[in-house]
């Protein structure tokens, strides 16, 4: 890793955020390190924008193709950028944060003014009866595939949920020509009623006509079943058949793939370990930073930026960044606030924008409750292999918590660190017990937030700060 | 379960998936190639030896941990393959080598 052990600005995450934060810190002066898991820059909405073999723009669109002039741009800025590099740890040191990184089985101390949190979102949880056969992957992955390998589902192709990037990948696996053999459309009936109250906005927003578009493409699918209630992955080993209940009817599928997908969440695994405060967001269904209009969290020198600061989508992530950029760069004397806040017009213009239209969004798309909480043997904690059943009855002996859940069933425990089980555990016991997911809260993360070896930690430089730092980690909390 | 779009054809690297050679292609994560190669699987948990297959594809799930070049657990979807690279699925638990050499 080439990498200086001080920068002005760490920025966790080169998604559409992240990218523009670098920019708008470089623009400035500042001496800028991008910190990116990915081997390239882009996120996942932008996976393999300088790479991609699908060169022909109508398979990803113009909304994916944006993304090309922010890579370049960035490519041009005089930031640092450090690919697959995955950040662990974010502690206080002096006036500013030492920063965790490991990469290539290296782990570094950087130390660093301000951090800029940009890790983007998730897939929310879609835990249904055998959803951890292999054959069961996420539509979000079957479109990495398909951008970063040009990779296909192949055989009996079988797409579930509701959202906005379910209709999306059925869209673009019918324009290379992949057939999915039936979409499972699990947004409840009469949802659009709920969403009504926001529906002006919808239709003056930018989202509209994109939306339109996509649900015609996405009838391609040769077969679509709506208001689904019930769906299970059935195999022995593997993915064989898919059941499903729509109107009250029960039907069995062979599949070879299943493809879920319900929406996206913010995450929060860096933000919450840092200890940024983060609330309920009852609107999104998920746990969400608590930020000002610049993304300041409320830890002094750490802001959170793009749909790591809640679900607004890639133009607004862009706009989220260039703001908590400029807002670093006033924090760390370059622009008065005068000068920060002229150039902070465009940006506001632009996430006023692209902010329109997504409550209407949120509210069509709102998954069923059956589908977040599941019941009786449906693991709810894929590491663990911790079924729903073994939570509730973990609440009826006293467990009120998800932290505390943890030593009962050691669920939230396993190497994602409750990324996947979150959620789904939080709204299992805030249902148990008759109270809002916020009273019940979600797991408390430590660092570090994705696992190093001990010889990774052994590798550190042994300076007096990296010896303190090690310390520091095991007391903090 | 997976297949390449013919758009896709690229400089193809030699791997080995669990002692076999395969021919990968360059650019492509751990993760996709053994999808490509036809492996839904690629480990069993160590829980209750339960086969795992890649669910995400973007470092999230942590389903698709295989050992790559003797060190285990590494999130295949977050590693480029590389010509000559060992690629073993992995089966239960990982047991840690404590050795005197470097890792």
């Amino acid at each position: 890793m080439n990498l200086a052990t001080n920068y002005d600005v760490a920025i966790v995450g080169a998604g559409a955020a992240g990218l523009a934060a670098a920019i708008e810190c470089a623009r400035a002066g500042l001496a800028s390190v991008v910190f990116d898991e990915q081997p390239a820059p882009g996120g996942q909405i932008y996976r393999a924008i300088g790479s991609t073999p699908l060169a022909d723009r109508r398979v990803f669109g113009p909304d994916y193709w944006h993304g090309e002039s922010l890579a370049r741009e960035f490519e041009h800025a005089n930031a640092a950028y450090a690919p697959a590099t995955t950040v662990w740890a974010v502690t206080r040191s002096g006036g500013g944060f030492e920063v965790g990184v490991s990469g290539n089985g290296t782990a570094r101390l950087i130390t660093v003014w301000q951090v800029i949190l940009a890790t983007g979102a998730q897939e929310r949880p879609f835990p249904i009866p055998g959803w951890t056969l292999p054959g069961v992957m996420t539509a979000g992955a079957a479109q990495i595939l398909l951008k970063t390998s040009g990779l296909v589902p192949d055989g009996r192709v079988v797409l579930a949920g509701t959202g906005p990037l379910l209709y999306l990948v059925a869209a673009q696996l019918a324009r290379v020509g992949a057939k999915v053999d039936c979409l499972l459309d699990t947004t409840p009936p009469g949802r659009w009623r709920a969403a009504a109250a926001h529906a002006f906005e919808f239709v003056t927003s930018p989202y509209l006509l994109k939306g339109l578009a996509l649900l015609r493409e996405a009838r391609a699918a040769r077969r679509v079943v709506r208001g689904v209630e019930r769906i299970e992955a059935v195999g022995d080993a593997r993915l064989q058949r898919v059941r499903f209940v729509a109107g009250g009817r029960s039907e069995e599928l062979p599949a070879d793939v299943l493809l879920l997908h319900q929406g996206v969440v913010p995450n929060i695994n860096l933000s919450n370990a840092i200890g940024c405060e983060h609330h309920w967001d009852d609107a999104q269904l998920a746990f969400v930073p608590a930020v000002d209009a610049w993304g300041a969290s409320s830890v002094a020198g750490v802001s959170i930026a793009g749909d790591g600061a809640g679900i607004a989508g890639a133009r607004a992530a862009e706009a989220r960044g260039r703001l908590a950029g400029l807002h670093v760069a006033h924090a760390l004397g370059k622009l008065d606030e005068a000068a920060r806040d002229r150039a902070a017009a465009s940006a506001r213009a632009e996430l006023a924008r692209y902010t329109r239209g997504r409550a209407f969004v949120d509210a069509l798309y709102r998954p069923a409750d059956s589908f977040r909480i599941p019941v009786g043997d449906t693991i709810v904690c894929r590491c663990e292999e911790v079924t729903a059943q073994q939570v509730l009855d973990t609440v009826k002996l006293g467990c009120t918590g998800p932290n505390q859940m943890k030593s009962f069933l050691r669920c939230g425990m396993g190497p994602c660190q409750g990324r996947l089980c979150g959620l789904t555990v939080t709204e299992l016991i805030a249902r148990a017990r008759n109270v809002a997911p916020g009273a019940v809260g979600h797991y408390r993360l430590r660092f570090p937030v994705k696992p190093i070896t001990l010889g990774e930690l052994a590798s550190l430089p042994q300076t007096k700060e990296s010896v303190q730092a090690v310390v520091r980690i095991g007391k903090s909390h | 379960m997976f297949r390449r779009l013919p758009e896709a054809q690229a400089s193809s690297i030699e791997v080995m998936i669990d002692g076999r050679p395969f021919a990968a292609r360059d650019g492509d994560t751990v993760a996709a190639t053994l999808l490509a190669a036809g492996a839904a699987a690629c480990r069993t948990t160590p829980v209750s030896g339960a086969a795992r297959g890649p669910f995400c594809m973007m470092g999230v799930c942590f389903d698709c941990l295989v050992t790559i070049d003797g060190r285990p657990n590494q999130q295949g979807c977050l590693v480029p393959v590389r010509a000559g690279m060992r690629i073993e699925r992995q089966s239960g638990a990982r047991i840690a080598v404590v050795t005197a050499e470097q890792p």
